[in-house]
C-alpha cells in the first residue's frame, strides 16, 4: 500500500514549480499544466513529491493512498474504431 | 421539427407522445397504481441489468446501492433532464410526454435510497418537458410523501454533469467541481444525493410493476432492455424512438423514413461519442456491448446521420468548436488544450493547414485526457481521435494539399 | 551601551524593512509568475518564504532591543499592545499592527497545509497592508527618517514594491487575456 499524487485540476493555476521539485514524478504540458506520472511513488522519492506540494502556491496537490485509478475515460470511451478510409 | 416516430411497447407507449402529457389520471389508469416498493428493489434492479441513460451506462441498481448503504442522513434525489447533448431530445420528449412515469421512477429511488427530498432538473429553455413536469408534480402533491420542486437548468453542455448539477442547485454555479467529495458522498446541501437520468427512472418505473423479467425480456443481443435513441442529420423523419437494444443501425434508419442521402459516417452517442463510418455498418448492432467491443459508444443514444456532401473535417470542426465554447473554463488542459485542438482543427478546415498540425492534434488529444475536473475534454479527445480515423483521407488532403474535397458544401454554408 | 542599544534596533529595523521589501518582491514576482530560462520557478519562491524567516529573525531584534532598552523606557507593553506608548504613539503603533499581520502571516504559512488554502490566502494577502504600515513606522517613528540616507533607503523599498506591484498587476491581465483568447466563445447550434 503506497500514496501517489493526485491533483485538483480547478485550483491548479500552471505554475509549473511542482514539476521542477519532483520531474521524476511530474512532467507538464505543452501550456505548462502538470501531467501526473501514474502509480505509487517510491519511498525514495516521495520527499520530492512532499516538496512539490508544499511549494505549489495554490496547494493544488495532495498525497493519496494508491492504487491508482487509470487515466479516466468515461465508460463506453474505449479506442476508436478501425475502418477503411473513405475520400 | 423533431417529430416522435413510431413507439415501441415500454416508455413510449400508451398514447402518442404528440398528443401532450399524460395526466396523473391517466397514467395509474394504463398502468395501475404505483406498487409499494419491495424491500429489495435495489435488488430488483441489478438483477434487471438496468444501465444508466445519462451517457456513462453506469448500472442503476448499483449506483443506488451504494448510496443506501453508504449515506449518514437523509439523501436527496435529482432527476436528471438537464440534456447538455445539443441534438439528443429524448429526455425532453421523455418528460413532455411521460412525466409520471418519471416521478414514479424519482419516487421509487427516493424510498430505496432513503431521500426526503426530490428536485427534478430540467433545461430552462426545454419549455414543453418544464411545463410537463410543473403541472405532474403539482398533481402529486397532496400525495407525495416528500416535497418535490422543479430547478430550471442553465443551456450548457456541461449543465447535466453530475456535480455540475449539484453545483448549481446548491450555488446558481453550474460549472463542475470535480471532487472529492462526489454527489453521492456529499451533494445538495451536502447529502448524499442520487442524481439520475429521467430516462433511467422511467425505466425503473416499469421494472417495479413489471419485474426484471419483464425488462430482460427485451434486447437482442448481450445488453437487454429498450433504449430510447435520438436519430438526426440527413434522416427523412428525425427525431426520438424507442428501440430494442441490439436494433441494427439499418433498421432505424429505414424505420425513420431512410436516409435522405448518401451517408458517410454516423456519429454515435452524441459529441460525447464518436464517429463510425456507414459502410459495414447497416448491421451494426445498437447495444451498447456490442459497441463498445468496436470502439464505439451508445452514449445518450445519439444518432447523426452524416451525408457524403458534407465533410467530415468541417464536421468535426464545428463540433469542437462548440465543445470548446462550451468549456466551463476552470482546468488549464481544457481552457489550452482543447483550445489549441478547436482552434487547429479549424485552421485545418479552412485550408490553413501548418505542418506538423495534424500530428499536434494527435498528441493534443491524448494529452488532455482524464486531466480536468470533469471529463469534457475527454469527450473531445475522444471524438478528434475517433475522426482521425474515421476521415483518414479526408484530413490527410486538408493537410497536405490544403484543399478539401466538398468546397461546394462550405461554400453553402453547409460545412 | 546606551547608544549601542539604540542604533543596534534602529539598524535591526531598517535591515528588517529591506528584507520585507525584499520578501514582498519575491511574492508578487512569484504569483505574477517571474520567469527566465534556465531560472526554476521554484526558487522565487522558496527565496520568498525562507527570507521570510530571516527577516523576522530581524524584527525580532528590532523589537525586543527597543522594547527592552533602559534607554528608551518602551518596555514590552509597548510592543504587544499597539498605539500604548507614549513615545510617538501613532507612528510606534503602526509598527506594533505590521508586526501582528506579520506573525499571522508566518504562522498560517507555516501551517498551511493544516488551515487550507483559503484561510493561508486570506490571511496573506494582509501582506498588503503589513508592508506599508511598515514603512509610515520607520518614516514616522525612526529617527534616521529625517535623514538623506534614510529617506533614501525607505525610498528605494518603496521604488522597488512599486515597480514589483505595477508589474504584478500587468502579468494578472496578461494571464487572464490568454485564458479569454484559448477558447472561442459559446455557439448557438443548429
Amino acid at each position: 500500500m503506497g500514496e501517489r499524487l493526485a491533483i485538483d485540476r480547478i485550483r491548479c493555476d500552471g505554475y509549473g514549480m511542482c514539476a521542477e521539485m519532483f520531474p521524476e514524478g511530474i512532467e507538464l504540458d505543452d501550456w505548462g499544466y502538470p501531467i501526473l506520472r501514474q502509480g505509487v511513488i517510491p519511498d525514495g522519492l516521495l520527499p520530492l513529491a512532499r516538496r512539490a506540494i508544499d511549494v505549489c502556491p495554490v496547494l493544488a496537490l495532495r498525497l493519496v493512498n494508491a492504487p491508482a485509478r487509470p487515466p479516466s475515460t468515461s465508460v463506453g470511451r474505449p479506442r476508436p474504431v478501425e475502418s477503411a478510409p473513405r475520400s | 421539427m423533431s417529430a416522435i416516430l413510431e413507439a415501441t411497447d415500454r416508455l413510449l407507449a400508451g398514447p402518442s407522445p404528440a398528443a401532450g402529457s399524460e395526466s396523473l389520471a391517466a397514467h395509474n389508469v394504463r398502468l395501475g397504481p404505483m406498487p409499494r416498493v419491495g424491500s429489495d428493489m435495489i435488488g430488483t434492479l441489478e438483477r434487471s441489468g438496468l444501465l444508466g441513460r445519462g451517457g456513462a451506462g453506469f448500472p442503476v441498481g448499483s449506483k443506488w446501492r451504494s448510496i443506501a448503504e453508504r449515506r449518514s442522513g437523509p439523501a436527496i434525489v435529482v432527476a436528471n433532464g438537464a440534456e447538455g447533448e445539443p441534438h439528443s431530445s429524448k429526455d425532453r420528449t421523455l418528460m413532455a410526454a411521460r412525466p409520471h412515469l418519471v416521478l414514479d421512477g424519482a419516487l421509487l429511488a427516493a424510498d430505496a435510497v432513503g431521500a426526503d427530498e426530490l428536485i427534478v432538473y430540467v433545461g430552462a429553455d426545454h419549455r414543453a418537458a418544464v411545463v410537463a413536469m410543473g403541472r405532474a408534480i403539482a398533481e402529486r402533491t397532496t400525495t407525495a410523501r416528500l416535497p418535490i420542486r422543479l430547478v430550471e437548468a442553465p443551456v450548457a453542455y456541461i449543465s447535466g454533469e453530475s456535480s455540475a448539477v449539484v453545483n448549481f442547485i446548491n450555488t446558481d454555479d453550474a460549472r463542475p467541481t470535480g471532487g472529492p467529495p462526489h454527489p453521492r458522498d456529499r451533494g445538495v446541501a451536502g447529502r448524499a444525493t442520487l442524481v439520475q437520468n429521467v430516462e433511467s427512472l422511467a425505466h425503473a418505473a416499469l421494472i417495479a410493476r413489471h419485474g426484471e423479467d419483464w425488462y430482460r425480456s427485451a434486447g437482442r443481443g448481450p445488453t437487454s432492455g429498450t433504449a430510447l435513441v435520438t436519430i438526426s442529420g440527413a434522416i427523412g423523419i428525425p427525431g426520438v424512438r424507442e428501440i430494442d437494444y441490439g436494433t441494427t443501425l439499418g433498421e432505424i434508419v429505414a424505420g425513420a423514413g431512410g436516409a435522405t442521402s448518401d451517408i458517410q459516417a454516423v456519429l454515435l452517442g452524441g459529441y460525447f461519442g464518436g464517429w463510425a463510418v456507414v459502410g459495414d455498418l447497416r448491421d451494426l448492432s445498437l447495444d451498447p456491448a456490442l459497441l463498445a467491443d468496436r470502439g464505439l459508444s451508445f452514449g445518450c443514444g445519439l444518432i447523426g446521420l452524416l451525408p457524403v456532401e458534407r465533410c467530415g473535417v468541417w464536421a468535426t470542426s464545428n463540433i469542437l468548436d462548440y465543445m470548446a465554447g462550451e468549456s466551463a473554463r476552470q482546468c488549464g488542459p481544457c481552457i489550452f488544450g482543447l483550445g489549441a485542438i478547436a482552434e487547429t482543427t479549424r485552421r485545418v478546415a479552412a485550408g490553413g493547414a501548418a505542418p506538423g498540425d495534424i500530428d499536434n492534434l494527435a498528441r493534443w488529444s491524448r494529452q488532455i485526457v482524464g486531466r480536468g475536473a470533469c471529463h469534457h475534454p475527454d469527450g473531445a479527445a475522444g471524438l478528434l481521435q475517433g475522426a482521425l480515423s474515421v476521415f483518414a483521407s479526408e484530413f490527410h488532403l486538408h493537410q497536405q494539399d490544403r484543399r478539401c474535397s466538398r468546397p461546394a458544401a462550405t461554400a453553402q454554408g453547409v460545412r | 551601551m546606551e547608544s549601542l542599544l539604540w542604533y543596534a534596533t534602529r539598524g535591526a529595523g531598517m535591515v528588517s524593512l529591506i528584507l520585507f521589501t525584499a520578501v514582498g518582491c519575491l511574492g508578487m514576482l512569484t504569483v505574477g509568475r517571474w520567469q527566465r530560462p534556465g531560472w526554476p520557478r521554484f526558487l522565487t519562491a522558496e527565496f520568498h518564504s525562507n527570507l521570510a524567516l530571516l527577516s523576522i529573525v530581524f524584527l525580532a531584534i528590532h523589537i525586543l532591543i527597543a522594547a527592552l532598552d533602559p534607554y528608551t523606557s518602551l518596555g514590552l507593553g509597548s510592543a504587544l499592545i499597539p498605539f500604548s506608548s507614549p513615545y510617538r504613539q501613532f507612528w510606534l503603533g503602526l509598527g506594533g499592527v505590521s508586526m501582528y499581520l506579520i506573525a499571522a502571516i508566518i504562522a498560517t504559512s507555516l501551517l498551511r497545509s493544516r488551515i487550507g488554502q483559503r484561510t493561508w490566502r486570506a490571511v496573506h494577502w494582509s501582506s498588503y497592508a503589513a508592508w506599508p504600515l511598515a514603512i509610515m513606522h520607520s518614516i514616522g517613528t525612526g529617527t534616521d527618517g529625517g535623514t538623506a540616507w534614510g529617506l533614501l533607503l525607505v525610498g528605494g523599498c518603496v521604488l522597488a514594491v512599486v515597480a514589483c506591484l505595477t508589474w504584478r498587476i500587468a502579468a494578472t491581465r496578461v494571464a487572464r487575456a490568454r485564458i479569454d483568447a484559448a477558447l472561442p466563445a459559446r455557439t448557438v447550434v443548429s
